[in-house]
């Protein structure tokens, strides 16, 4: 087993990753108009002008990007919260003593899965989410007539991108990022407290005494619990020096103690950063509004909260990116207090002249987080929800003194040396 | 239980004979104003009375004897009368008493117990939408079960009963035969 | 909050006025559900009103109509005999349980404990099969009889009773664990939704919200009918400081679980082996008759006329949620918006027997 020795299956970066297959997609393009060129004469010198300028490394930059972007994007939001999705709903109905969603891949209307001979609903369920995405596609958008028109349409998009901003900062290994910013986590912390705003013009603009009631409870909320949030942070940085997400993975990436032949490493949960973790834990639960901590969206009392006018597709982009929020969320705890990515590598088999490292570390990442996802998800279903005021006071009155003192010790532990 | 300021702890147990004794204690406060009263089985009482002495008596019945819960008012058209009818339970003991007010059918009012028993409040609503009996001195006397712009007393035994209606056709009603 | 609301349980609207978070006054506003029972029921024969009184509260069928029958029972002066009398509190105790489950199934998600619904609906399903092998049916089962019950056990219920209470008993240890245990839930309740206990008698409460402000009447025990003297209870009554919040209701009603299923197996053993399980009733009555019981909910009180007929001259249904609706304004105010949903959960309401 190697200590520090993780190594990213997409290396050195998406990027370059992406940049190949843009150019193997350009080269076809080329060979396409070569042939075209040459089956049309008069034809060749402006196509071959255009197959050199589709080859520029502009042209080839852009359009690696958005391949990068796109894939980013489907990593994020087909596959992560897709399989988290399918991971809660089972999960809590497992709690609650029922089998959950039971969706097989033989319930799809097309060939080759339209066989009348296998059951339809004793598979994994983890289809279902998919057709609930389709379901809201294909219903009605509708728009109360008193509801601020602009500002109704506006939330969604901006709760929407707000979030999908943050995954252009957030490094899922060390190869498969976006973009490295060297204040990665500022610009991260920063993409996340987007989404309040968009919550509370949400509230407002649909003209709904609930609705209004939880867009101010879920500002009241979101405000009270950035202050720990972001006092954690500042304890961490005492620790890390840096807001590079890189770096400080990296700098859990060594090993702490030795427990016999395994190694701990040295995370920043298992050090002074302790009750940062449980605060900025706390406080990332609350942001995320999940139970006990989801009285916005308190379906007992107010319906369904600040979402309660939406329908079709924009209820179902809200719906969707509370999950996305709470990845994003459980990622930034991983890299920031559960050591990232970093894992051990147990052997770099060579496949076609790749390197294929046994166990990458994407996977570790997403070991990590859905871990933490499982943690929330049983959190959630298994305590009655707290009173807005409740909320407020363990917000005010526990976590902010408890952060202060969190920020307390990072400096006195930075000062000692430890 | 002479003295009506002192109330014995509730055991949550009936006391026996106590029913006997209430009513002696009732008959005697109020020779000429109860009218039959009887015991009709362990812990059950009835008496009649005028609508006029209803205030009194239910005083002297909470302040003194203890019925501090106010079971039920109902109203019932005897077609010839009207009669209140109040159900009220005494905790200390287990008894319960009713009382029959009997109401001329001309004149269906009857005096408020909402002053004494707030748990009248609803009961003489709900007697007021449904039966009509009109009780003076309700905070708001207003219809409670049936929509408020009702103009009917349905309970009465002058509104069409269910198996009286007619069934009319669609054609009928929109002029047709 | 209402008529259309996800959690009101049942069709109901209540007008509340807010500042801010706090309540300052509330206004209940009922008579959706309103069906025209006292009037309906004078058409039909004594007997054929069972039917309708098993759906005045749907969820504890069996204790209405029971309560319906030993009115009628008073007025005309029959009596039940004593196979009749146990095999009447049996099904009434069973009936009970199952109310008071699916109360808990309604309470969890008030609060936001879903997990709690599921598991309350599964032990429900426990009671809803006894009750089915009982009366046929799961609910609204025609069960009461004027003069005794419809038929008799079948072969080995006791043993059944015995298996699924049992089974439910071990269960209960679970439900400790989720809502005794869990502090959230103890910030959610404690304190919540007070009435004292002279507004309690003033208004007329009763059942387990009263016996949550400590006073200790529960009418199975104060005015037994039935059997209910030979069995050996315990009536909930809160005893600490400070009751009448939703806790206290919560505890109050959650106890009876226990109580209740303590009383089912005692019953089978008190209950007199063979003897008739019902006396037919005259047809035509004349009179007056009134009977109260303990509902689950509170204390339910029928007064029948009859004037000669086969059919009754007036039937008034007193409804134990009807008069608790009219004191939860003083339960509301103060309290937080957020509590509304809790507080009334805490009193189970049924609509249907309110509204009549």
């Amino acid at each position: 087993m190697t200590h520090g020795g993780s190594h990213p299956l997409l290396a050195p970066n998406l990027f370059e990753v992406c940049k190949v297959l843009t150019l193997a997609i350009l080269g076809l393009v080329d060979v396409i108009l070569d042939g075209l060129g040459g089956a049309i004469p008069p034809l060749a010198d402006p196509l071959a002008g255009l197959s050199g300028f589709l080859l520029s490394p502009l042209i080839v930059a852009l359009l690696t990007w958005l391949i990068a972007m796109t894939v980013m994007l489907l990593w994020a939001t087909l596959f992560n919260l897709l399989t988290v999705m399918w991971i809660e709903r089972k999960l809590y109905s497992r709690l609650q003593d029922r089998y959950g969603i039971m969706i097989s891949i033989w319930s799809l209307p097309f060939w080759p899965f339209n066989r009348k001979d296998r059951p339809t609903h004793k598979g994994t369920g983890y289809l279902q989410n998919v057709a609930d995405g389709v379901k809201l596609l294909q219903k009605e958008n509708i728009t109360p007539a008193t509801a601020d028109g602009a500002m109704f349409h506006a939330s969604p998009v901006l709760i929407a991108s707000s979030t999908l901003m943050i995954f252009v900062a957030l490094p899922w290994s060390s190869g498969f990022y976006i973009a490295q910013l060297e204040f990665g986590l500022l610009f991260v912390l920063a993409a996340f407290s987007l989404a309040p705003f968009g919550i509370l013009v949400a509230g407002w603009s649909a003209n709904n005494k609930y609705t209004l009631v939880g867009g101010m409870r879920a500002a009241a909320q979101l405000m009270a619990y950035e202050i720990p949030m972001i006092l954690a942070v500042i304890a961490l940085t005492f620790s890390t020096g840096s807001l590079n997400l890189f770096e400080i993975v990296a700098q859990q990436d060594r090993p702490l103690a030795m427990l016999g032949p395994v190694a701990i490493p040295a995370w920043y949960a298992f050090g002074p950063q302790a009750l940062g973790f449980l605060i900025f834990t706390v406080a990332i639960v609350a942001e995320m509004e999940r139970i006990p901590f989801d009285i916005p969206e308190a379906e007992a009392e107010l319906v369904e909260g600040w979402t309660t006018e939406y329908s079709g597709m924009r209820f179902g982009i809200l719906f969707g990116f509370k999950w996305l929020r709470m990845i994003a969320g459980a990622a930034m705890i991983v890299i920031m207090y559960l050591g990232g990515w970093s894992g051990p590598v147990f052997a770099t088999p060579i496949v076609a002249g790749v390197p294929i490292p046994i166990v990458p570390e994407e996977a570790w990442f997403l070991l990590k987080v859905w871990f933490l996802c499982v943690v929330f998800i049983w959190i959630s279903w298994s305590v009655p929800r707290v009173r807005i005021d409740q909320i407020l006071q363990i917000g005010w009155k526990r976590l902010v003194p408890f952060s202060l003192l969190a920020v307390l010790i990072g400096a006195g532990a930075r000062v000692v040396g430890w | 239980m002479s003295a009506p300021a002192l109330h014995p702890p509730i055991t949550g147990r009936p006391v026996p004979g106590a029913e006997v004794e209430i009513l002696a204690q009732i008959g005697s406060r109020f020779p000429d104003k109860v009218r039959d009263p009887s015991v009709v089985r362990p812990r059950v009482l009835k008496i009649t009375i005028d609508r006029a002495d209803l205030v009194e008596v239910a005083r002297y019945l909470k302040d003194v004897l203890g019925f501090e819960h106010l079971s039920c008012v109902t109203a019932v058209d005897w077609k010839d009368h009207f009669e209140s009818v109040y159900h009220l339970s005494n905790w200390y003991n287990g008894t319960i008493l009713q009382v029959n007010a009997h109401i001329p059918y001309d004149d269906p009012r009857i005096d408020s117990l909402v002053p004494l028993w707030n748990a009248a409040n609803y009961h003489e609503r709900e007697a007021w939408d449904l039966m009509g009996v009109v009780y003076e001195g309700h905070p708001n006397l207003e219809r409670i079960l049936l929509p408020k712009d009702f103009k009917f007393h349905p309970l009465r035994k002058e509104f069409a009963q269910e198996v009286d209606r007619q069934y009319i056709s669609r054609r009928k009603l929109k002029g047709g035969k | 909050m209402g008529p259309q609301h996800p959690m009101t349980h049942g069709l109901w609207n209540m007008r509340v006025q807010v500042d801010g978070e706090t309540i300052t006054d509330a206004a209940p506003e009922i008579g959706y559900l309103h069906r025209g029972y006292e009037k309906i029921m004078e058409v039909r024969e004594f007997q054929k009103n069972v039917v309708l009184t098993d759906r005045l509260c749907y969820v504890s069928s069996i204790t209405w109509s029971h309560a319906y029958c030993l009115a009628v029972e008073k007025m005309m002066g029959i009596d039940v005999p004593d196979r009749a009398k146990w095999m009447r509190v049996i099904s009434l105790e069973l009936q009970r349980v199952a109310s008071h489950l699916m109360w808990l199934a309604a309470f969890g998600p008030d609060l936001g404990l879903l997990t709690g619904l599921l598991w309350a609906l599964r032990e429900r399903e426990l009671f809803l099969d006894l009750i089915q092998v009982m009366a046929g049916a799961r609910m609204n089962q025609n069960y009461p009889r004027i003069g005794g019950v419809r038929n008799d056990f079948p072969e080995n219920f006791d043993a059944m009773c015995r298996r699924s209470i049992e089974h439910f008993r071990e269960k209960l240890v679970e439900y400790r664990k989720l809502f005794h245990d869990s502090k959230v839930f103890h910030m959610r309740t404690r304190g919540v939704g007070r009435i004292s206990t002279a507004d309690a008698i003033d208004w007329g409460v009763t059942g387990p919200n009263l016996r949550a402000c400590g006073v200790n009447v529960d009418l199975r025990r104060l005015d037994p009918y039935e059997s209910y003297e030979d069995v050996d209870f315990e009536p909930q009554v809160w005893k600490g400081r400070e009751g009448g919040d939703s806790y206290a209701r919560f505890i109050c009603r959650f106890n009876e679980l226990e109580e209740s299923c303590g009383i089912i197996l005692q019953a089978f053993e008190k209950m007199p082996k063979d003897g008739a399980f019902r006396v037919k009733p005259p047809r035509r009555a004349e009179g007056e008759g009134f009977a109260r019981t303990e509902d689950s909910r509170g204390e339910a009180l029928f007064y029948v006329c009859g004037d000669g007929d086969d059919r009754p001259y007036r039937v008034k249904i007193r409804s134990p949620v009807f008069c608790t609706m009219a004191a939860t304004p003083i339960m509301l105010r103060g309290n937080k918006l957020a509590d509304v949903v809790a507080i009334l959960g805490s009193i189970d309401v049924c609509v249907g027997e309110m509204d009549k």
